[in-house]
C-alpha cells in the first residue's frame, strides 16, 4: 500500500483486511491519487483515477440534470469482479473511494466496512495544513514527489 | 415475486413474540431485498454479515460432506440470529431475542419460505 498522506494508511489496512477487497484507491474529486492499494502501474492508477473522478463527475451530473439527490454510490457488477464508488466528505475536502472486489467477498460487506472507512478517515484525518500560494516550482516539485510516494521512484 | 409476497412472508416471522427484525437478502451480494425491522436496527450490516456468515457456514458443511445447510441458529449473549436459504438467491434472516421461542421462530421462517418458494 502507498499513501501520499501516511494517516490514511492504518484505516485503509483495516479496510481492506476486513472487506477482502483486492483493489482501493483514494482520490480528489479532481482524480489526484491519496491512496493505493494492488495496482502495481502507475499508468493504471493515473488512468483509473481519471476514469473514476470522471464517472462521479457525471453521474453527479445526471443527479442534477434530473433533480435527483447526488448519489453517493456506483456499483458496477461483473461476473467475477466487482467495483463499487464512492464519494464522501472528509476533513481534507471531498474524496472518492474506487474499491474493487471478487466473488471472495460481497457487495453488502464491502459497502458495510467502506461506511467504517470513511468514518475511520474522519476520525484520523490531521487539521489541514494552512493553504499556500501554488507556484509552478511548488506543483512540480510536489507532483514529483507524489508520484514517488505512490510508485517508487 | 412480488412485493406483497415478500410483506406477507416477513410479517408471518415478525408475528413471533421475541422476534425484533426479519429481511430477505441477497445471498451473493449480502445486500437486503425486503425488511420488516421493528426497531433502530442497521438492516444493511445485519444483512451483509448474515449473508456472508451462511456463506461461510455452507462451504464447511459442503466440505465437511453434510451438504448445504437449511437452518442456521446462532445464540449470541444479546440475542438469537436465525437465518434460512431460499434456493441458492436468497436467504430469510431473522434477528429476536434470546428468549425468542426459536421453535416456533423456525416453523415461521419455513412457512414464509413456503409462500416464497
Amino acid at each position: 500500500m502507498r499513501a501520499v498522506e501516511p494517516w490514511v494508511i492504518p484505516p485503509m489496512e483495516t479496510f481492506l483486511a476486513e472487506s477482502q477487497a483486492r483493489l482501493c484507491l483514494l482520490m480528489t474529486t479532481a482524480g489526484q491519487v491519496v491512496a493505493q492499494h494492488g495496482f502495481v502501474r502507475a499508468v493504471d492508477v493515473m488512468g483509473v483515477a481519471a476514469l473514476g473522478a470522471g464517472i462521479v463527475a457525471s453521474t453527479g451530473e445526471l443527479a442534477r440534470t434530473l433533480k435527483w439527490e447526488a448519489f453517493s454510490t456506483v456499483v458496477h457488477q461483473g461476473p467475477q469482479q466487482a467495483h463499487l464508488l464512492a464519494s464522501f466528505n472528509t476533513p481534507r475536502g471531498r474524496w472518492v473511494g474506487l474499491v474493487v472486489f471478487g466473488p471472495d467477498t460481497s457487495l453488502g460487506l464491502v459497502q458495510l466496512f467502506f461506511e467504517q472507512l470513511v468514518k475511520d478517515l474522519a476520525a484520523a484525518a490531521p487539521e489541514a495544513p494552512a493553504p499556500q500560494p501554488v507556484l509552478a516550482a511548488n506543483f512540480e516539485h510536489e507532483l514529483n514527489a507524489s508520484l514517488r510516494t505512490l510508485f517508487g521512484s | 415475486m412480488s412485493a406483497s409476497k415478500f410483506d406477507a412472508a416477513l410479517e408471518l416471522v415478525t408475528h413471533v413474540p421475541g422476534v425484533r427484525g426479519a429481511m430477505l437478502v441477497s445471498a451473493s451480494d449480502g445486500v437486503v431485498v425486503a425488511e420488516a425491522l421493528m426497531d433502530e436496527m442497521k438492516g444493511s450490516a445485519v444483512a451483509a454479515l448474515a449473508a456472508s456468515l451462511a456463506s461461510r457456514l455452507r462451504r464447511a458443511a459442503e466440505g465437511a460432506g453434510r451438504g448445504a445447510p437449511r437452518f442456521v441458529h446462532l445464540t449470541a449473549t444479546g440475542g438469537t440470529l436465525l437465518a434460512a436459504p431460499l434456493g441458492d438467491d436468497l436467504l430469510l434472516v431473522t434477528v429476536a431475542e434470546r428468549s425468542v421461542n426459536a421453535g416456533l421462530a423456525r416453523l415461521e421462517m419455513f412457512r414464509a419460505l413456503e409462500i416464497l418458494g
